[in-house]
């Protein structure tokens, strides 16, 4: 069972709000002296890799496109026990739209060898587009199942635990197969142990440039890009919270419903 | 020009609050850039389907009925529309941003070898371009995206623009559109399918809304948040610690990767306002915050807040609120 895991490396999502700020020339957010992250999801859908090698057996590989410093990120999964890890980087290769993305990646998966499972997180945590692993799927000519939750392989199949508008569907589904990955209580990114983590950290990644991927210059990088981002801005909140003081939090409690029902709330 | 092909869905003759939607959109954008609607059915003959759609907007409707459609799968329903879409010639494809919509999305408009923008809040014709409005970073930023290449497949956030009114007497053709697939295309399948239990309202359409986060600790104050959705004729939500937590099903989380609910009224407690969770309530009219962390983030999106322990607001809090209510 050789799987396959997607992961971005991002800035920290949760850094408050006075710390983001935009580049006005590139117009993407201005990393400054902020902390990295494997994206959240990318987290979980390595541990739902982790979980099955441990019931299965085979190798993980985690794969990246990102620049140099992505490289912290592959020995991040590599701390967390992936077998292997591949960074894919080049200045090109980054200016990409998520259809180079998908098309940088698949190239990258072929080279390593089309495992059985190729998992990504079903969302980033900065573009946030929710596009990739379906992207993946078609580059590689697989089936696809978007926001799962566990995988199960049985009998040379997957079944996927796939969260819909009103619960869940179980889909079954052949092998090779990619799903994006959604957490629930199942896939909680395991910690690191410090060991493996300066184990990982003494590891060479290995990294591709496109010439060594064989792919053609014009499906991917920023003059491929399907879609020209006009704009970003942040919006203003200028919500002012009105706070309910009280010397109890009974007197606190009345004092809101009191107010709720003042604005005609409840 | 720009003409829309709009996806469909409703039961017998009404189309859904998404498909409303979904035509407000697409009529919009037909109007400013001279291009048509249309609208594609893939669930069966529904008869009068049709006819409404076409008073809420749509110019053409289009039938793709197949006996491997009755059932959404994904292969067969990029499949179908690669076909439909290519048959029809639209600029623009709008979908639901429902868990189908994006599912479909990016692998249709691979195939059509156009874009695809996911989660979009608004769509305009501006002389040649048309312009895409949706959030980055997590609900940080709103950006804007033109189309550098047709089509374009989008899905379109739930109430996000205003929906299709309808307009008595507008009428529009019908006609059957011929699809080719086979059952060998069909990779995936669905072998079950479970609903969880919603009481009362739907979260999505809820009102009021009552969620929960890390700061209840456990599953047993979902509990009061139930009473007090249920007193307020609300639904309970929860933020991404708590479903991980295994505290309350995933289909109630509410952010980035949950549903986007805007109701009248969100009560959040112990919830701190993690980017991922505000991407998901920030249209909400009037934002309550309950939660032991004055710096909390939930704080700076919220119109009312009360610093304090849950376990000790919340009894009173639900007991006001009931004295309130009956009178």
């Amino acid at each position: 069972m050789n799987i396959i895991v997607c992961i971005k490396q991002i800035i920290d999502p949760e850094i408050p709000a006075e710390q983001f700020k935009l580049d006005p020339t590139t117009q993407r957010q201005i990393r400054g002296g902020l902390s990295l992250v494997i994206s959240a999801y990318d987290q979980n859908a390595l541990e739902v890799a982790l979980q099955l090698r441990e019931k299965l057996g085979g190798k993980i590989t985690a794969l990246c496109l990102g620049d140099s410093g992505a490289t912290g990120a592959v020995k991040s999964a590599l701390g967390m026990g992936v077998d292997n890890g591949v960074l894919v980087s080049g200045p090109a290769l980054l200016a990409s739209d998520s259809f180079g993305v998908a098309r940088v990646l698949a190239k990258a998966i072929q080279k390593i060898g089309v495992p059985d499972l190729v998992l990504t997180g079903c969302v980033s945590g900065d573009t946030g587009n929710k596009v990739v692993g379906p992207l993946i799927a078609e580059e590689l000519g697989l089936p696809c199942v978007a926001f799962v939750t566990r995988v199960e392989v049985k009998d040379g199949k997957a079944v996927m635990r796939r969260i819909v508008e009103d619960g869940y569907e179980l889909v079954e589904g052949p092998l090779p197969v990619v799903a994006s990955i959604l957490s629930d209580d199942s896939n909680v990114p395991r910690y690191s142990k410090l060991k493996d983590i300066m184990v990982a950290a003494k590891k060479q990644v290995p990294i591709w440039k496109a010439a060594d991927l064989d792919l053609d210059g014009t499906k991917v990088g920023a003059g491929a890009a399907r879609l020209e981002l006009r704009d970003v801005s942040i919006p203003r909140r200028e919500s002012r919270c009105e706070m309910l003081d009280g010397d109890t939090p009974e007197g606190q409690a009345e004092k809101l419903a009191l107010r709720l029902r003042e604005l005609k709330l409840i | 020009m720009a003409d829309v092909l709009v996806l469909v869905n409703g039961q017998g003759d009404v189309p859904s609050q998404n498909t409303l939607e979904l035509l407000g959109a697409a009529r919009r954008l037909a109007d400013t850039t001279r291009g048509k609607v249309k609208a594609v059915v893939l669930e069966g003959s529904q008869s009068g389907l049709g006819a409404a759609l076409c008073a809420y907007g749509a110019d053409q409707v289009l039938r793709a009925e197949h006996p491997l459609l009755k059932e959404y799968q994904s292969d067969a329903y990029v499949a179908t529309l690669d076909q439909v879409a290519s048959q029809a010639g639209a600029q623009v494809i709008l979908l639901a941003d429902d868990a189908r919509g994006k599912e479909v999305a990016p692998r249709l408009a691979h195939r059509l070898n156009g874009g695809v923008v996911t989660e979009v809040m608004g769509i305009a014709g501006d002389g040649s371009a048309v312009l895409f409005q949706r959030q980055m970073y997590g609900g940080r930023t709103i950006a804007t995206f033109a189309a550098r290449r047709f089509p374009i497949v989008a899905t379109l956030k739930p109430r996000a623009v205003e929906p299709a009114s309808e307009q008595a007497g507008r009428s529009g053709e019908e006609a059957p559109v011929a699809v080719v697939l086979d059952a060998s295309l069909l990779r995936t399948r669905v072998v079950e399918k479970v609903a969880e239990e919603v009481r009362g309202v739907k979260l999505e359409n809820a009102k009021v809304v009552v969620s929960g986060g890390r700061g209840l600790k456990g599953l047993e104050p979902f509990k009061q948040l139930e009473e007090l959705a249920q007193l307020l004729k609300g639904a309970v939500g929860a933020s991404r610690a708590a479903t991980d937590a295994g505290w309350i099903p995933a289909s109630r989380q509410v952010g980035q990767t949950g549903k986007s609910v805007s109701p009248d009224l969100y009560i959040a407690v112990g919830i701190s306002g993690a980017t991922q969770h505000l991407a998901g309530m920030t249209g909400s009219k009037t934002i309550v915050a309950i939660n032991t962390d004055p710096d909390a983030p939930i704080f700076k999106v919220a119109h009312l807040g009360v610093v304090g322990d849950f376990r000790a607001v919340l009894p009173k809090f639900i007991e006001k609120c009931r004295e309130l209510t009956q009178d």
